[in-house]
């Protein structure tokens, strides 16, 4: 029988073609990617059928966690964060805000604190504001500050759009208080962050 | 002459003498540093945007409205739905001491509220939905009905407060059970 000669071939492949699929790849996630914010509050939003996709720019933010507390957000397009600051100053004459304060209010997220610790939370480092316990934001029938917030944001960016994030399991009174003072604002127009889910009309389509 | 040979004959030599080095590069370690990347990019990437519901409330009166023109609102067309903790969905139809339809039990299923709102949705013509929710339902349950009258394709409804009269037909079903 004769021997099969078996040709010794080289075990090194050509990696070219496998480069270019890499960073053709890797392009396209760099030009499409957006970077998840780092939200110091979790919400689980419930879901919904609507597929109204939200913009990413001109949105005021109310989040409602699971415990009933309230936070603020703005997004910071032509600078709305630190106007929004300069007018609370403003219309605060006891809360003036040092220039540094001042950028730490642009950078961070949502904002859940009471006007009166709002200074002493933006003076804390970067980390500790991470771990810092929000109370969240006072919307008692005398202290209403999340209508002053609403109100200012409005101000600041009279183009912003207002959306309501809330967990699954937030007690609807805190809810109802929240829309109550949308309303109180002249608000009557927001929009309720929800997941996708299937909608069973288009469901029994298929 | 003779000379110039011999050193171009030498430096042919020199050059015979080098390695001849492969234009090829190993690309493995650019291929590591590329899938790397791509990976990192895919983790922190948020693709879907938030989907959003909107919702129009009426603009809020400015004097209190007169109860006349508050029931305005035809009572055979009133739809009820109270949403009350634990999950539980009641609903009637009609005025809460004289309903139409007693208050009954349901729940969030496609065969327990979306049954009922389309078949009455279907018999009376302008039926409005009144949504109740109490002080225990939770904000997942609103949106959940919310929705619901999304998927029905009810145009006419309204989120409004829950009066006494519907907690005391609530009670008076649970102690009947």
């Amino acid at each position: 029988m004769p021997k099969v000669k078996v040709p010794r071939k080289s075990t090194l492949i050509d990696m070219t073609a496998m480069c270019d699929v890499a960073f053709l790849l890797l392009t396209f996630f760099m030009l499409t990617t957006q970077f998840k914010s780092d939200e110091s509050v979790i919400v689980d939003t419930p879901s919904s059928i609507s597929e109204i996709k939200l913009p990413d720019t001109d949105i005021l933010n109310i989040t409602i966690t699971a415990d009933g507390k309230v936070f603020f957000n703005i997004d910071n397009k032509n600078f709305s964060r630190e106007r929004l600051l300069t007018r609370i100053s403003e219309k605060y004459p006891e809360l003036q805000f040092t220039p540094e304060e001042e950028k730490a209010f642009v950078l961070t997220g949502s904002i859940g604190v009471p006007l009166a610790q709002l200074k002493g939370y933006l003076a804390l480092e970067e980390t500790e504001r991470k771990l810092y316990p929000q109370p969240g934001i006072p919307m008692d029938s005398t202290n209403n500050e999340l209508g002053i917030w609403i109100m200012q944001g409005r101000l600041a960016n009279p183009n912003v759009r207002i959306t309501i994030k809330g967990d699954q399991a937030a007690p609807w009174p805190i809810v109802k208080k929240v829309m109550d003072t949308l309303q109180d604002k002249n608000v009557n127009k927001f929009n309720l962050i929800t997941d996708l889910e299937a909608d069973p009309n288009k469901l029994k389509g298929i | 002459m003779a000379e110039l040979e011999q050193k171009q004959t030498g430096k042919k030599g020199k050059k015979k003498g080098r390695k001849k080095m492969s234009t090829r590069i190993d690309l493995t370690p650019m291929v590591d540093l590329g899938f790397l990347l791509v990976t990192f990019f895919m983790l922190t990437t948020t693709f879907s945007k938030p989907q959003t519901m909107e919702i129009n409330l009426p603009v809020k009166p400015k004097e209190e409205v007169k109860p006349e023109e508050e029931n305005a609102l035809k009572a055979s067309k009133a739809f009820n739905i109270l949403i009350c903790g634990e999950n539980k969905l009641y609903w009637y139809l009609g005025l809460p001491h004289e309903p139409i339809e007693p208050l009954l039990e349901t729940n969030y299923s496609a065969d327990g509220i979306r049954k009922v709102l389309l078949e009455k949705n279907s018999n009376i013509e302008d039926m409005v939905v009144l949504i109740k929710p109490t002080n225990e339902a939770n904000y997942k349950n609103v949106v959940d009905i919310l929705d619901e009258m999304n998927i029905d394709n009810i145009k006419r409804y309204a989120l409004v407060d829950i009066t006494p009269d519907d907690l005391e037909e609530i009670n008076k079903l649970m102690q009947g059970k």
